[in-house]
């Protein structure tokens, strides 16, 4: 027989390496996201701090402009989306009642090209200075003659990246559609895999635009294409087209998970069925819909003429319908509930307010008229600032702590929890309410500096002190999670008495998931059960052995060879005074060993079949009485 | 769900579809090749965008530089090798090997020649002056088909490999979704050149 009866196990750090276990994938992404989370906090601190007197000289002008690129970059594309992926990776399968994603290998796959892409975009700061022309990277501005060395780093990251996104898009799609539990329907499925799903469709359709205009801009600046050069027929605002019609779509590819942790805990915390739970997973698809209709609000100030405008005008103002939709529903579902307050529950209180006050502007900004008044001043910082920590970012922290102990096995400190909320809610509120103002009062963004009693100096100073408040509470979440980790593995399978599947099984979750896979009789399925009086779900199956993938090093040799290749692209008309260099990359080679370090891999994937192993039916009983 | 369950000649009818792993195959493929689409369509809109500043600069003007004999060739030879791709499915289905070598080989073969003339295309506009900085129209032009002809490239590479597989493994539920997705790639590959042949070289023709 082929089967591979022995378990290949690794310890230690090759077993991180060679992970394809969806909840260990999980955690590397909330690692290497929490990683550069931190690092884009800190690029944000630098920022509040050079504006926090007029004339300030802490960062000079082209330091701030790839401290401020490096912000924006890194917290969307290395930050917030790994931090979602962690929680699809970790809480999806569980939910829907599965052993296992649809592409194992591929899931590892795809963390490693995100980490090591996040990584080479960042050893820029190190290699001839970091990208500065803004998180949009707009040409000319982008071009050779404006910008340095560092937007070669912005796209062949961002491009490395990206592969593994889109991996992991389709991965969740197919495991969403193809391995839910038997009765688990479309929709009795829990809201965070619903918005997860839609997340994943989008991820899908938009990725592939960013794609295209990443390798333009790298045509451009790399192989002397024409695409944004003027003088040959080229044209600067085809980038902006394709540059929106990735990134409108990827606002909401971002705040819909956040829209379903909030579903999740506010229904557990109030302890009552999500209200409007159909409306809920249409209003989701319709964000999902809308979201590739409007990507010219960005563009308002171009002169795409009355037209154009009127109607990407109106199919913004539409997305508040849906949004508005969901505002309610949560507030009808804590409305007559029992809401009882910890950190998690905080944080989901704490987004609703703050998301409404992020949308409304967002309305505000979609009357074009209007917004040749708002355009390119702080007012818009503010906004997106609004929807995208008051949303998303609340959302992820209220994420992080209702499901930490599913993930890791402990609690999180309560009281610590609590103090990192009021510290984050202040903070939060403080750095960009009042940039609502400075943007009205004219202070426009991207500028690294302000003349001072020009009415500006008092509402920078007060949004920096908020800023910093928000680094006290990042420092007290860390503070959290050592303590924690000090502390044994404790949990309970179920500790805020849960309505989903993720906690019918021990916390944290074994390595296959669930020994049987669950029958689901109807929404909130564990819920149902309890109701009923039982404590865990039927299953579907009897018990019997479990197959599970082997581990393996593939997926971060093929990342390492991309990365690699990204330096030797990047340096090949690039003149080094060492002649050994110089030979190397001037020739190519080093693009082309990067090269075919991946295809190698792929090659031996596809060479050598991998069975995987099966855990018997005696090791499943003896875990039971362990 | 390994291949040794049906090593025996028990093979189903659909091999492709008889394992969890060959159904996520199949519907991962499609959903990624909907991805595709979405790439290959922005390719489409930078061509379009710059179809009207075509002659610009030092370049030749690509209606008197299309060689259209050279290019209906080239897709004749594209398109039956979609019909050689279907015919490897139709004999996996029949559960015949050695037929599904010949005609994934002679898909690869096909695909090949695509790939020389299309070479041999590009060398011929590059003496006459139309290379990749001519113009933003020349560099929009071997960026959409450039990246055509990468994929026919890789789907070569794709089936040789997958040749190699079924010698060596022979036909079982694991090699068969493989084969059907390359076959599914293969069919994408060959629609995105009917839409170039339309776009870049007819309507040069005409426009």
């Amino acid at each position: 027989m082929a089967h591979a009866h022995t378990v290949k196990r690794y310890t230690g750090l090759m077993d991180w390496l060679t992970t394809v276990d969806h909840k260990k994938i999980g955690i590397l992404y909330l690692i290497g996201g929490g990683l550069f989370f931190l690092l884009g906090g800190l690029e944000a601190i630098l920022i509040r701090i050079q504006l926090m007197y007029p004339q300030n000289d802490f960062l000079d002008a082209s330091t701030y402009n790839q401290v401020l690129t490096m912000h924006g970059t890194t917290m969307i594309f290395l930050a917030v989306m790994p931090i979602i992926f962690a929680f699809m990776n970790a809480i999806i399968p569980l939910q829907i009642g599965a052993r296992d994603v649809a592409y194992p290998f591929v899931n590892a796959v795809g963390f490693w090209m995100f980490f090591l892409g996040g990584l080479l975009l960042n050893v820029s700061w190190f290699f001839n200075g970091a990208p500065d022309a803004g998180w949009t990277s707009y040409v000319p501005l982008a071009n050779n003659e404006y910008s340095g060395k560092g937007v070669d780093f912005y796209v062949l990251g961002l491009q490395i990246a990206g592969i593994g996104t889109l991996a992991g898009g389709i991965n969740f799609l197919v495991t969403i559609i193809n391995m839910r539990a038997p009765g688990m329907t479309f929709m009795r499925m829990p809201l965070f895999t619903w918005t997860s799903f839609i997340t994943s469709a989008l991820i899908l359709f938009a990725f592939p635009a960013i794609t295209v205009g990443l390798v333009l801009l790298m045509f451009e600046r790399l192989f002397s294409a024409n695409y944004f050069d003027v003088a040959a027929g080229g044209n600067i605002v085809l980038w902006q087209h394709i540059f929106w019609i990735f990134g409108h779509p990827e606002v909401y590819i971002l705040i819909l998970p956040a829209f379903g942790i909030i579903s999740e805990i506010v229904s557990t915390f109030a302890r009552k069925r999500l209200f409007g739970y159909s409306a809920m997973v249409f209003a989701t698809a319709l964000i999902g819909f809308l979201g590739f209709m409007v990507w010219v609000h960005h563009m308002f100030t171009t002169g795409l003429g009355p037209i154009g405008n009127a109607i990407f005008s109106i199919a913004t103002m539409l997305i508040a319908i849906p949004t508005g939709i969901k505002i309610f529903n949560w507030i009808f579902t804590m409305w007559g509930g029992q809401y009882s307050f910890n950190t998690a529950s905080l944080f989901a209180a704490g987004f609703i307010p703050t998301f409404v006050m992020g949308g409304v502007t967002g309305v505000m900004l979609a009357a074009p008229a209007a917004d040749w008044q708002y355009h390119d001043s702080y007012f818009v910082v503010a906004h997106f600032h609004y929807v995208i920590v008051g949303g998303l970012v609340f959302g992820l922290l209220a994420g992080l702590h209702y499901w930490w102990p599913k993930m890791f096995g402990r609690m999180l400190n309560e009281t610590i929890g609590k103090f990192s909320f009021w510290t984050f809610f202040i903070g939060f509120h403080m750095t960009f309410l009042v940039q609502h103002f400075l943007g009205l009062w004219g202070m426009p963004r991207r500028i690294f500096t302000f003349l001072e009693n020009q009415g500006l100096d008092e509402l920078n100073f007060i949004s920096t002190i908020g800023a910093l408040l928000m680094g006290v509470s990042t420092i007290a979440i860390l503070v959290n999670i050592a303590v924690t980790q000090m502390k044994p593995r404790n949990a309970p399978a179920d500790p805020w008495d849960g309505r989903t599947l993720e906690w019918s099984i021990p916390s944290p979750a074994p390595e296959y998931n669930f020994k049987q896979i669950p029958l689901v009789r109807g929404l909130d399925a564990l819920f149902k059960e309890k109701i009923e009086g039982k404590k865990e779900m039927t299953p579907a199956e009897p018990l019997g052995p479990i197959h599970m993938p082997s581990p393996s090093i593939l997926p971060f040799t093929m990342s390492i060879g991309l990365f690699i290749a990204g330096f030797g692209f990047m340096y090949a008309r690039w003149d080094f005074d060492n002649g050994f260099l110089d030979a190397i990359f001037g020739h190519y080679i080093v693009a082309g060993a990067g090269l075919l370090i991946t295809l190698v891999s792929m090659l031996l994937r596809s060479v050598f079949d991998d069975h995987g192993y099966h855990i018997e039916v005696e090791e499943l009983e003896k875990e039971v009485h362990a | 769900m390994s291949a040794t369950h049906h090593a025996h000649g028990s093979l189903p009818a659909e091999p492709e579809k008889a394992t969890l792993e060959g159904r996520n195959k199949i519907l991962g493929f499609w959903l990624f090749l909907g991805g595709e689409t979405v790439l290959f369509g922005t390719l489409f809109a930078t061509f379009l965008g710059y179809n009207n500043v075509k002659g610009i600069g030092d370049g030749p003007d690509p209606a008197h530089l299309f060689d259209l004999k050279l290019v209906a060739l080239a897709t004749l030879i594209l398109l039956v090798s979609s019909l050689t791709s279907v015919f490897a499915v139709q004999a996996m289905h029949r559960h015949d090997k050695s037929k599904m070598l010949l005609w994934f080989g002679v898909t690869v073969v096909l695909g090949l020649a695509f790939l020389g003339l299309e070479i041999y295309e590009f060398v011929h506009y590059v003496h006459e002056g139309h290379t990749f900085s001519t113009s933003a129209f020349s560099s929009a032009f071997y960026t959409l088909v450039g990246f055509h002809g990468a994929h026919v490239l890789f789907g070569s590479l794709w089936i040789a490999l997958l040749m190699l597989q079924l010698v060596k493994k022979g036909l079982t539920v694991v090699t068969a979704p493989k084969c059907y997705v390359a076959a599914l790639y293969w069919h994408f590959v060959d629609l995105v050149w009917v839409f170039i042949f339309t776009v870049v070289y007819l309507m040069s023709k005409v426009g």
